[in-house]
């Protein structure tokens, strides 16, 4: 973000070398078919992700050394929140509807309402 | 003092750009949240564990991060005005982009003709939708980086050149984030 200070090669090839170790770590982990739970690998390959979101952000995009007030970081922070009342508003939703009940709980809601 | 008013300047087109790019991280996680729900409707049709290759989709990432590697490359040299290693460097984030986009193009065609098209179920649709969409976004990137060859050509590595060179590797920088996220929640997760 900030071509003041001086950005060197060897930050990329650091940020390169540990992305690809990160992405062949969780391909490794999913090919093989680990003995984990598979909730346990979904929880193992979103802390991956998220670990490589930061390395990127910090090697490539270098929101780390951003001179103040850090514009950048603080609206970055903000979409991160509009992103997760997104996702995790509309899996908590839609995980949650009728849609997941049975033929005869829909049944019993329906006969339970006047009118319908 | 005009250096500073300049980088004042620069800042100020980072922001913008920056604005523009977190509007857009809205938009995928809105396409995200969408894959989420619908993932599991596979209507009859072949859920993504019998469509999807890994090791296919591995090398996609693999030369997608190292494409995102070279243009950062690239833009160190663009500011020390080295239009010789900046030219081998963003020409080679080129070439990797067009493999990149030819392997999604091809990974596509093969599903469209084993019949599995967007209209088949929902999980399709929103994978076409979510897929389609960063493919989409390589596509206008890639020709960004011509418009910017043809612009350096004629006026040189200006100033103006090394602003274009420098947003254009945090565009693509973007891209290969989101694409981190294709990779673990569509193709990781749909493998277990």
């Amino acid at each position: 973000m900030n071509e003041n200070k001086k950005i060197k090669i060897s930050t990329y090839v650091l940020g390169f070398l540990m992305s690809v170790i990160l992405t062949l770590l969780a391909y490794f982990l999913a090919v093989t078919k680990t003995s984990f739970d598979s909730f346990i690998l979904i929880v193992i390959f979103m802390v991956l992700a998220l670990i490589q979101l930061i390395v990127q952000l910090v090697f490539f995009l270098h929101m780390a050394n951003e001179s103040r007030p850090r514009w950048n970081l603080l609206f970055f922070m903000t979409t991160l929140g509009g992103i997760l009342i997104l996702i995790v508003g509309s899996i908590w939703i839609m995980y949650h509807l009728n849609y997941n009940m049975t033929p005869q709980q829909i049944n019993n809601y329906v006969e339970s309402q006047d009118g319908f | 003092m005009k250096e500073e008013l300049q980088q004042k300047n620069n800042d100020k087109t980072f922001f913008g750009f920056w604005v523009y790019l977190m509007t857009d991280l809205l938009m995928f996680a809105a396409l995200f949240a969408t894959y989420a729900v619908l993932r599991n409707n596979t209507f009859g049709a072949p859920s993504g564990k019998e469509l999807f290759s890994l090791p296919y989709v591995l090398i996609e990432t693999l030369i997608l991060l190292t494409s995102s590697f070279t243009v950062g490359i690239g833009t160190i040299y663009a500011r020390a005005k080295d239009v010789v290693k900046t030219s081998i460097f963003f020409g080679a984030t080129f070439i990797l982009g067009v493999v990149f986009l030819w392997m999604e193009v091809a990974e596509f065609a093969h599903l469209f003709a084993e019949g599995n098209t967007p209209q088949r179920s929902a999980f399709l649709s929103s994978y076409f939708t979510l897929v389609g969409t960063h493919g989409l976004h390589i596509t206008s990137g890639l020709l960004w980086m011509v418009l910017i060859f043809i612009f350096i050509l004629k006026r040189g590595m200006s100033d103006s050149s090394i602003r274009k060179l420098t947003l254009l590797g945090i565009f693509w920088h973007f891209l290969d984030i989101v694409w981190i996220f294709i990779f673990t929640i569509v193709y990781l997760l749909g493998a277990i």
